[in-house]
């Protein structure tokens, strides 16, 4: 067991120059795009008695209880359900495991409409499920937010699960352990860091969710971010507004300091394999739990998304038939509404690939840096970051309107505010993804660089990048698919000839009639094909696999 | 050329990307014509039209404007209609464009306290019914109505032994138990229009009895419309077990126009006692650097060209008598002839009230 433990080395306590180098340009980015705008529209409505209002309202008090419960629940459920689906596709070899891979991807891009929509067809009075009688309930959101965030887990954790060295649990089953005390007791200890960054995104998630709540969770449950939005964008009530968000990021930060807290107590370098060499062929008593939690998966993520693509091909008078596919391109044109799905498609891909490519280098270099060091400046730096995801998209939005409107910042109308909206949610993720894996990396092994005359620069190029590529590609991933979906903003932002496939879906949605639905389940089902081909894509590329060290 | 190291390949990407937006960018710097969304023309001004994100409009309609008059449209949305007036509120001074389409008289006061709209009394006005007009002093011109109702699905009502309701009265009718979807004021526009539509109907003093009876007969509230009318109702294209609806005087109309094949006779009706009226209207935000071209676009937007374009764009009706309604309209839309309705300062001024009592009688 030597070699698993973590090594006297950890992350040094101070912070040099060449720290802040590397922290310097990810800060600059929040400040500029996150801590600006939202300071800009919070002050507007500061108000020292407002926050005393709303914390001792008993009705919004019901709301950030109900918000914190409901967030807590889905994300124990979502890692008990996904954990295993994370072990099987880090693990075992079978065909067609990385199409179920990019597939699991699939619920996390959809729009929260659309996916709703789904639930309350199949939950819903007159549903095929609706004996369950979950219509309106608080099962059902939980159900939705783990459909929701299943890949969250499987990407996080399943990233260094497919990472760690099979034969350490091997040699305490050796040893007489019973395979659950030797999961327990080695591997899981192990893991804690990815299980933590997983349950923290999914945390955010449900505790910044808004559609799912509304649409499933029936007329009497709301979220803070459904407060948040309603005051500030249908009441304008700036202080109750400014007063929840205040609330909303003091809950965020109270829950990623403590995360961050646990994970850093954890923090130990592992002896890191390449994925392929830990994958193994599952066989017997392996076979039967791959096949049980590809079913879980099936029913969990596959039903919801077959019966949207079936919508898609529902003909008007009953049957199936092209009509809805049809209509992408003729229904409506001329219209100044009027996308064609290619057009939505290539908006899409455009922004998603520059929200990539700023969360990549943003999250990049921010994730060096927290990884590196356990500073006072570390740690505010690593709570900093994960901010956006605990923020209402509205309050960006509206941020956005009244802090960039002026040069030398005068981003207003510019296609820059879609692509950094969504980086900003993104951004998040890639650190999560690369902080575990990056504190993970053997300090013996950077010492051991360094004392042969590398230079630092040298030993994160050919030491560490090497180890944390396949890292790096989920985060990418990760990223993209994160920014395919996000629409809270860039309804907000998006000009709109240049909509969004989520955005073209909403829009469809929002008028009656057997077309419109169809079109909006068809455009759906385009959202669906690109970011499992997008996945395979990003994620198939083999980029500095962790070699035999 | 393949990167051999991750770091290269993500810089190659990153610079690929940052070049490819960066284009994009000049293209926004250069001409602000070509980024306009519907007008080819090249006009010496081009105005910025907020709006909500369902304004629709045919680009020939646009362009034929353009062409005429040399000025240029740029369509900037920002969500939905009650985002789209208060970032107006928010932006005052320094607005995000020159013309805001899509204030109703729900949400007007605020706007008009406000001061964001520099008045403009359009000569068109002439043609446009008084009963229309929001603001005497002309800050907002009226562009358009459409109608909040409640929808039935005729399949059920043929097949069942029940009247089609012709009142409110006719909900809290035990026959009619369980029958009925609606969208929560607190969250969605049809919901608040047809709380409004109570209020008027059963005054200040009755609404909330109604309101509690109808909660007795198990009405069943949702968040939004997609939910209400996709998700719980049976007419049409819903996928739902209710065959009442708050919805659109428009809704059958856009049933037949959206199905393929179109049937003959559009699935669901209309509830005409039911209807509230919701006017849309457009303003000249105070600060546009271009105050005659945002009144000549104020002007086309009354001109019978774009008021013919308005119904089967938006699914609203046009305010200008002089439109023609398409065929589409004439067979399957209901205008009502005298629709509920409530003055706008007394909607301004107790519309949180309202909603917060309703939230008390029906989901508490």
């Amino acid at each position: 067991m030597s070699g698993v433990a973590s090594t006297t080395a950890g992350p040094r306590p101070g912070v040099s120059l060449g720290w802040v180098a590397l922290a310097l340009p990810p800060a600059a980015f929040l400040a500029v795009f996150f801590v600006w705008p939202v300071g800009a529209i919070v002050a507007q409505g500061l108000d020292g008695a407002a926050v005393a209002e709303v914390v001792t309202d008993p009705g919004l008090r019901g709301v950030a209880w109900f918000t914190l419960w409901q967030a807590a629940l889905s994300t124990a459920l979502t890692l008990v359900l996904a954990l295993p689906g994370a072990y099987v596709l880090a693990r075992y070899d079978f065909r067609g495991r990385r199409v179920v891979r990019a597939l699991v991807t699939v619920p996390f891009v959809l729009p929260s409409v659309v996916v709703g929509a789904a639930f309350l067809g199949l939950l819903g009075r007159g549903g095929p499920l609706a004996g369950l009688g979950l219509d309106q309930s608080v099962a059902a959101v939980l159900i939705a937010h783990a459909f929701f965030n299943y890949a969250v887990v499987v990407r996080t954790v399943g990233g260094l699960w497919a990472h760690l060295d099979p034969r350490l649990e091997e040699a305490a089953r050796v040893l007489g352990a019973t395979r659950w005390r030797a999961f327990r007791r080695v591997t899981l200890p192990l893991l804690r860091p990815a299980i933590a960054a997983a349950g923290s995104i999914v945390f955010l998630f449900c505790f910044t969710s808004f559609g799912v709540v509304l649409v499933l969770g029936g007329p009497t449950r709301a979220t803070l971010e459904v407060e948040v939005y309603r005051q500030t964008a249908q009441l304008l009530d700036l202080r109750t507004a400014a007063a929840l968000t205040l609330v909303q990021l003091a809950a965020v930060v109270a829950l990623v300091a403590v995360h961050a807290r646990a994970q850093r107590r954890r923090a130990g370098s592992l002896r890191l394999r390449p994925a392929d060499e830990v994958l193994v062929r599952p066989r017997g008593r392996q076979r039967s739990f791959l096949v049980a939690n590809l079913v879980l998966m099936a029913a969990l993520l596959g039903i919801p998304i077959l019966s949207l693509v079936e919508r898609s091909f529902a003909a008007s008078g009953g049957g199936y038939g092209l009509a809805s596919w049809r209509a992408l391109s003729t229904s409506r044109r001329g219209s100044t509404l009027f996308v064609s799905p290619l057009e939505a498609l290539g908006n899409s891909l455009t922004y998603a690939t520059g929200a990539t490519a700023i969360a990549l280098v943003v999250g990049g270099l921010a994730a060096f840096a927290v990884a590196r060091h356990t500073s006072l400046a570390a740690r505010g730096f690593d709570v900093l970051l994960m901010l956006p995801l605990g923020t209402s998209a509205v309050t960006v939005g509206f941020g956005f309107l009244i802090a960039l409107d002026r040069p030398p910042l005068d981003l207003r109308g510019s296609a820059w505010l879609v692509p950094i909206a969504q980086a900003l949610v993104a951004t998040p993720l890639v650190v999560r993804t690369l902080v575990p894996v990056l504190r993970s990396v053997d300090d013996r092994l950077k010492e051991a660089a360094a004392t042969l005359g590398a230079s630092p620069w040298r030993v994160v190029r050919e030491v560490e990048l090497p180890l944390v590529g396949r890292a790096m590609l989920v985060g990418a991933g990760f990223a993209f698919a994160v920014s395919l979906g996000e629409f809270g903003a860039t309804v907000f932002l998006a000009r709109p000839d240049r909509p969004t496939l989520p955005v073209a879906v909403v829009r469809l949605l929002g008028q009656p009639g057997p077309l419109s639905l169809g079109q909006a389940m068809a455009m759906s089902t385009i959202l669906l094909v690109v970011t499992v081909v997008a996945m395979l894509a990003i994620e198939g590329r083999r980029v500095g696999e962790v070699s035999e060290l | 050329m393949t990167p051999r190291s991750p770091l290269a390949a993500l810089l190659v990407t990153a610079a690929l990307v940052l070049a490819a937006c960066g284009g994009d960018g000049d293209e926004e710097a250069t001409g602000a014509t070509e980024t306009s969304t519907s007008t080819g023309g090249d006009g010496d001004v081009t105005l910025r039209l907020v709006t909500h994100d369902s304004f629709a409009a045919s680009e020939e309609v646009l362009d034929a404007f353009t062409e005429d008059t040399g000025i240029g449209i740029e369509l900037v949305a920002v969500g939905d209609a009650g985002t789209v007036v208060n970032q107006a509120i928010l932006t005052k001074g320094n607005p995000l464009g020159d013309v805001l389409f899509g204030i109703d008289n729900t949400l007007l006061t605020r706007a008009l306290d406000e001061e964001i709209f520099e008045p403009y009394e359009s000569e068109l006005l002439a043609d446009v019914d008084e009963a229309y007009l929001l603001d005497p002093e002309h800050r907002v011109t009226p562009i358009d109505h459409g109608e909040v109702c409640l929808n039935y699905d005729r399949a059920f009502f043929e097949e069942s032994d029940l009247e089609v309701p012709d009142d409110l009265d006719d909900l809290t009718d035990p026959a009619y138990r369980g029958l009925t979807v609606v969208e929560n004021p607190a969250t969605s526009s049809p919901g608040l229009a047809f709380l409004l539509a109570s209020i008027d109907r059963y005054g200040e003093d009755g609404w909330q009895t109604w309101w509690s009876d109808l909660r007795d007969n198990d009405v069943l509230v949702t968040a939004g419309w997609e939910d209400a009318y996709y998700g719980s109702f049976s007419g049409g294209s819903g996928e739902g077990d209710r065959p009442i609806v708050v919805s659109y005087a428009s809704s059958p109309p856009a049933e037949v126009v959206f199905a393929d094949p179109q049937p003959d006779e559009s699935p669901i009706g209309v509830v005409e006692a039911s209807c509230f009226r919701q006017v849309e209207a457009a303003g000249i935000l105070a600060g546009t650097e271009h105050p005659a071209e945002a009144r000549e676009l104020i002007d086309f937007l009354l001109s019978v060209p774009f008021q013919e374009d308005i119904p089967l764009q938006m699914f609203v009706f046009p305010v200008n008598r002089e439109a023609e309604l398409p065929e589409a309209f004439i067979e399957h839309a209901v205008v009502p002839d005298e629709p509920l309705s409530l003055p706008v300062d007394e909607i301004g001024a107790n519309r949180e009230r309202w909603v917060d009592e309703w939230t008390d009688t029906v989901l508490r």
